[in-house]
């Protein structure tokens, strides 16, 4: 079955099975490695990619359901001149990151939670908590990931405020 | 005390926060130690970490392995006829295949043995007993289904107390002379006598019957490994997230017959260790016997159910406790542990220390008398044991004695930090020995515990208990002052499997003046790229950016015993401190020829030998190095360029501690337990970057709340395993952890070369006593209960509640 | 790459709700309808559920995700997402507050943007908190078929675990809710983790006028084979003034009335005992909020 889709705006076309696994199709075909895999009942968030802004945990979606839509991996977040969006500086600021296998999805639930929020600068220590709640990260205690969360929001306030 | 946070705006560099680090640089880096964002980042934050899973090799295979449903069977037969006749299957491979290339079985670090490929019976649920060998990972699992397997199903022993019943059924009958389910004989410590004396003579006597039960580190990477055989050169290389890379060389080479030379490990990226990624697996024997005969690479990576039910549990001791107080102090401690080994026995433990470090029970405490026995034993579950931020069972003993503090604080009427301070071992008593022959070498307790107080406004926490308890509402209230061991060990007395515990540093500082330091060490995650460089870069005033860590290749680095048991600052660490300074001492000799004067007439300050009395006559650091290379004379005795090896022999473990306070509310009507708070008081002697020491501690935290609150390995009576999903295998997700506040004292090490102690288990090991003490203590308070065992999920905090605690199965 | 993956299957898409029924007619009882995925996939992939087809029908969603006002009832699209439940303003004015809190701590908010009340109850996992909301809200499922569409209530709706009155060839399009004044709810659960399923869940709803109870919906789960309507607590409740004893007697009946097994989550008595005690915090706020109104 030919299945296309939109990875980071650049569109892919492969012959596979319907039952190949959207991350499997990221990762094996569209040769993207930064989107990882954790478990096999939906629970670890490792695999979380944006589908058309939103995040969805690709390794439970099949990558004929992608097809037509925008898919955002970890490889997408910065530009294309590789100057990286602020939730990535904000992981490298505030230390969110130790062994780096939670990180993408992470990083791409913090980008959808700050482009989604009214008031990203306001953001509820809780708030923060509850959207990255669909991921589990052993090494950092999330501590600091909403430490960079945080920070990415004020950088973009201030970088706004400053233009 | 957190980490000053940059303040977004007022940095005068934007465009060089935003290179994040990429081609190992980054902004604001101290040169030596201080808070240093790190250089790892910049590939993890792009999603370009290597890790086995994104490894690919032109004509790499997929394998897959074919596990057990039934705990203990014998195996009748194997039809692997469907699966081979599967279009896309290139292989299937059982024991009797192994048996020809002698790896039907392995050995275990343990001096076991351990079924690569179960060939006369099974004994622990999903044992593998086939593995298949597919063109890619769907077609394996599909595979898998078409291999059948007849069993004759036998009793199981999951109940280690059962496990030694004259009627229990033996497990291990593989083993010549082998009668009964014991794993290794019982190992005691300390002075048995001496302890009942103490007994004898004492005031109160508090006793418990503590389970440490079995949980598992579950990293967020499973394990696998892609094993490539080349034919034609005979070159072995295996990709593979691995906590001790050339201990396994070494294994593969002894076991497989290969030519150790031949064999190269590369860890690339590891996806968290923990301690699971530290045993040599079936799997990747599977793998490597694999590509051996197919000729071609094969990739294996286990599922998340394998992970969880096959691969290294943690904890699984029963433990028998009795403390004893005189004068209002603890005097004595005597504990009996059961340990359940599983099926195997792959307990990763020095030779001379069968039950670890267990026997620094004596904790944190002056004490009289002490005295332990540990028994291992068999059962029908996966093998294991040492594993989970555990330093080698110390995960245990704090959580046997921090838990006995505070019983014997219940049973006296005392105030359970009240009973501590008058019990530490005081600052003048360092280098103190204790009741079972460790010899701490620095410590000053009071002050750290005083600290924790006062972070937590212990008191105030006291006196809102009691008001709450007026209204009806269960406030908890839990403590543990911790003294770990780790940074194995001096080569007298550690081994594991013949191969001392010592680690190796390799630096070379280039003519550019740039820097590579090859460490034994190996991280998964803990920020070596950047901690290390930090080392030489205090050690030779070349800046962090400028220096290359190379580690995880075992061509490429010196051998070393690997990083757990928090091995890498004590031990490879002081290595690179030490070899750092070899090179600084070569420099003072080349400084001394370029400047014409004597080596003994030079100082040092970082980055520079100068002239003493005369400052403004020196060589830098980058200087030297040209020199050093150049077409220059020589110092006596020394060849050209400037480099150095050492091999750091640790003449003590160190010894890091902390003090801990959680406060915990309980909901009485279900027994759901909140945290509150978590205030964690760290002394780990020299902090290379804080951040980063912060960043370990808040790690091992949250896996301290998911162990305390959530965390279980659970069998039916079958041995069938009732956790192998993360449907029932419960990690803390950011709802369930406090925001945790940390404080510091600094104590040095006085034995290491910076002073430094280590701290990547510490908070693993505190934080699960201290919140099983604080949902005793608010359970005690509100209703009399004296005990429960963890996880303190709802159900059975609500059966303790009722008085109805029972260990978890 | 190893990771569980399903076993081999076919997959389409339909293009209305009359091609998805006529595609399960055309495919025989193989075939299995793809909403949200997030049950059925994650089934798959364990091999516990082995569809030979599988029929998408996300493209529906313009046509089958809506929350609106129809007369006296609030009707919701089979396909409407978790997350636009929790965050619907029409919900959250007419049914307060049971939707938001419900939804609240349903699944994880990855899953809840796409999980679907449609996919949510004809899953019928006996510890679904959606389900004992629509219970609770007496809430009737619209099924359309080949013969056309009928009305089922919950009673009849949820047939065991697993397993719903949806015949093969059917597929849920919406759900409606009938409107009362005076309304107030509530969802209480107790999970041992955030995002695990309910160990224990309650969902409460009273229509409050003059002082008096005049409807009452009480439903707990995770507590019997399908999700439990205490339909004793309600006649128990109907034409009562609210107060504390009334629903802690409330409680009492739910405990008793419930059917828990013991299970990784816990034993039995201690689920028992729960139900009581969620049962009557729900209805407590539900009055709460009622009063307020």
């Amino acid at each position: 079955m030919l299945v296309s889709m939109s990875i980071n705006g650049q569109t892919y076309s492969h012959d596979v099975e319907p039952r190949l696994l959207l991350v499997h199709y990221i990762r094996e075909y569209a040769e993207l490695h930064g989107t990882h895999w954790g478990c096999d009942t939906s629970n670890c968030g490792i695999c979380v990619v944006l589908m058309d802004g939103e995040p969805l945990k690709s390794c439970t979606t099949l990558a004929a359901m992608a097809k037509g839509h925008e898919i955002t991996t970890v490889e997408g977040l910065a530009k294309a001149d590789g100057t990286l969006d602020p939730i990535q500086m904000g992981f490298h600021e505030m230390h969110g990151l130790q062994c780096g296998f939670c990180t993408p999805g992470m990083m791409v639930t913090g980008r959808w939670l700050i482009d989604k929020h009214p008031n990203p600068t306001q953001m509820t220590e809780h708030e923060i908590r509850e959207a990255i709640s669909g991921g589990l990260c052993r090494c950092t205690g999330y501590n600091n990931i909403i430490k960079s969360i945080r920070w990415a929001a004020a950088y973009e306030a201030n970088a706004a405020g400053r233009r | 005390m957190a980490t000053t946070e940059t303040a977004p705006g007022k940095h005068p560099d934007w465009v060089a926060h935003a290179t994040g680090g990429a081609f190992g640089q980054v902004t604001d880096a101290p040169v030596g130690h201080g808070h240093m964002k790190r250089k790892e980042d910049a590939r993890f934050i792009r999603g370009l970490g290597n890790y086995c899973d994104d490894v690919r090799l032109p004509g790499m295979v997929h394998g897959a392995l074919l596990r057990s449903p039934y705990a203990h069977a014998k195996i009748v037969s194997i039809d692997t006829s469907a699966a081979l006749a599967h279009p896309k299957v290139a292989a299937v491979v059982i024991a009797k295949d192994l048996e020809t290339l002698g790896l039907a079985w392995m050995p275990t670090i343990s001096y076991d043995t351990q079924a690569v490929l179960a060939g006369d019976k099974v004994r622990f649920h999903l044992q593998e007993v086939a593995f298949v060998i597919a063109l890619d990972a769907y077609s394996a699992q599909d595979a898998l289904q078409l291999i059948d397997v007849e069993y004759e199903v036998l009793p199981a022993i999951v109940n280690c107390r059962k496990a030694l019943d004259p009627d229990a059924p033996l497990i291990r009958d593989d083993k010549v002379g082998q009668t009964d389910n014991l794993a290794s004989p019982e190992w005691e410590a300390g002075d048995r006598m001496q302890c009942d004396r103490v007994f004898a003579e004492a005031d109160t006597v508090a006793v418990r019957d503590l389970l440490y039960p079995r949980c598992h580190p579950s990293p967020m990477e499973t394990c696998g490994m892609v094993a490539d055989m080349n034919p034609a050169t005979g070159q072995l290389n295996i990709y593979n997230g691995n906590q001790a890379p050339h201990a396994h060389r070494t294994v593969y080479a002894q076991v497989a017959g290969l030519p150790e030379q031949n064999i190269r490990i590369l860890c690339n990226d590891i996806g968290g260790g923990f301690g699971n990624k530290v045993p040599v697996y079936p799997g990747y024997v599977c793998a490597i016997a694999g590509s051996i005969v197919a000729g071609a690479p094969v990739k294996w990576i286990e599922d998340r159910s394998e992970n969880l039910v096959t691969t290294g549990f943690a904890r699984d001791y029963l433990m028998h406790a009795e403390m004893c107080s005189k004068g209002g102090r603890i005097s004595g401690l005597r504990v009996n542990v059961i340990a359940d080994h599983g099926a195997f026995d792959s307990t990763a433990q020095p030779t001379k220390f069968p039950a670890g470090f267990f026997h620094i029970v004596t904790g944190s405490y002056d004490l009289d008398g002490a005295h332990c026995t540990v028994k291992a034993v068999y059962t029908n579950k996966a093998p294991g044991g040492v594993a989970y931020r555990c330093s080698f069972r110390i995960t245990e003993a704090i959580y046997c004695v921090e838990r006995m503090v505070d019983a014997l604080a219940m049973e006296m009427n005392v105030d359970p930090i009240e009973l501590r301070m008058k019990s530490f071992i005081r600052p003048e008593q360092f280098p103190y020995e204790t009741q079972t022959g460790w010899v701490y070498d620095s410590g000053d307790y009071h002050k750290t515990m005083k600290l924790a107080m006062e972070m937590a406004d212990y008191e105030g926490l006291r006196r809102e208990q009691q008001e709450k308890l007026a209204n009806g509402e269960i406030m908890g209230i839990g403590v543990t002052f911790f003294t770990e061991g780790v940074g194995a060990g001096p080569r007298r007395h550690m081994d594991i499997l013949g191969l001392a515990m010592n680690d190796g540093a390799e630096l070379r500082v280039h003519p550019s003046g740039k820097a590579v330091v090859s460490l034994s060490a190996q991280t998964q995650g803990q920020g070596h790229e950047t901690t290390f460089a930090q080392i030489v870069a205090e050690e030779l005033g070349i800046s962090p950016n400028d220096i290359m860590v190379r580690h995880g290749d075992t061509d490429k680095t010196p051998y070393g015993l690997g990083t757990y048991g928090s091995r890498s600052t004590p031990v490879s660490g002081g290595a690179t401190a030490v070899v750092a300074r070899k090179v600084r001492d070569k420099a003072r000799a080349f400084a001394a020829v370029m400047l014409e004067t004597r080596p003994e007439d030079l100082a040092w300050e970082k980055g520079r030998w100068y002239v003493k009395g005369d400052p403004e006559r020196g060589a830098s650091i980058e200087s030297i190095a040209e020199y050093a290379y150049g077409p220059n004379p020589l110092p006596e005795g020394l060849e050209g360029g400037l480099d150095a090896n050492a091999v750091y022999d640790p003449p003590n473990l160190t010894y890091p501690y902390g003090a801990y306070i959680s406060v915990v509310d309980i909901d009485p009507g279900t027994g759901k337990v909140h945290m509150r708070r978590f205030i964690a008081v760290d002394d780990c002697g020299v902090r290379i970057n804080p951040m980063i020491v912060e960043g370990q501690i808040h790690g091992g935290l949250a896996e301290g709340v998911g162990i305390a609150l959530m965390e279980l390995i659970s069998f039916d009576e079958q041995g069938n395993c009732l956790n192998s999903s993360f449907m029932d295998y419960l990690l803390p997700t950011a709802l369930e952890c406090p925001w945790f506040e940390l404080g510091e004292t600094v104590t040095p090490c006085p034995h290491h070369p910076i002073g430094a102690k280590g701290v990547g288990e510490s908070a693993c090991n505190g934080a699960p006593p201290c919140i099983t003490n604080a949902v005793i203590d608010g359970l005690h308070k509100a209703k009399g209960i004296k005990h429960m065992d963890m996880p303190c999920n709802p159900a059975r905090v609500w059966a303790a509640m009722n008085g109805n605690a029972q260990p978890p199965q | 790459m190893a990771m569980q993956t399903p076993a081999p299957c076919d997959y389409s898409r339909a293009t209305s709700v009359d091609d998805a029924i006529g595609q399960l007619q055309a495919l025989g009882g193989n075939a299995r309808i793809l909403a949200g995925g997030h049950s059925l996939i994650p089934m798959m992939k364990l091999r516990l559920a082995n569809p030979g087809h599988l029929i998408d029908i996300n493209p529906l969603e313009p046509e089958l995700n809506y929350i609106r006002q129809q007369g006296n009832e609030i009707r919701v699209g089979a396909m409407t997402r978790h997350r636009d439940m929790l965050e619907s303003d029409l919900l959250a004015r007419t049914f307060p507050n049971i939707f938001a809190e419900a939804e609240a701590v349903l699944a994880d908010p990855v899953v809840r943007n796409r999980g679907t009340i449609g996919g949510s109850l004809c899953q019928s996992d006996p510890a679904e908190d959606l389900s004992g909301v629509v219970v609770a809200l007496k809430g009737i499922a619209v099924v359309r078929g080949p013969d056309g569409e009928r009305e089922i209530g919950m009673e009849e709706f949820h047939v065991g675990p697993y397993m719903t009155a949806v015949q093969s060839t059917e597929m849920l399009t919406e759900v409606r809710f009938p409107i009362q004044p005076g309304h107030g709810s509530a969802h209480e659960k107790v999970e041992r983790r955030a995002g695990d399923f309910a160990i224990v869940a309650a969902s409460a709803v009273l229509s409050i006028q003059g002082g008096v109870i005049k409807s009452a919906g009480v439903a707990c789960s995770a507590v019997g084979p399908t999700t439990m309507h205490i339909i004793r607590a309600e006649e128990a409740l109907v034409g009562q003034a609210p107060s504390e004893q009334l629903f802690a007697q409330a409680g009492e009946m739910a405990k008793e009335d419930c059917e828990p097994s013991n299970d990784g989550r816990g034993p039995a008595d201690y689920k028992r005992h729960v139900a009581g005690v969620l049962t009557t915090r729900a209805l407590s706020r539900a009055a709460a909020t009622a009063l307020r109104r």
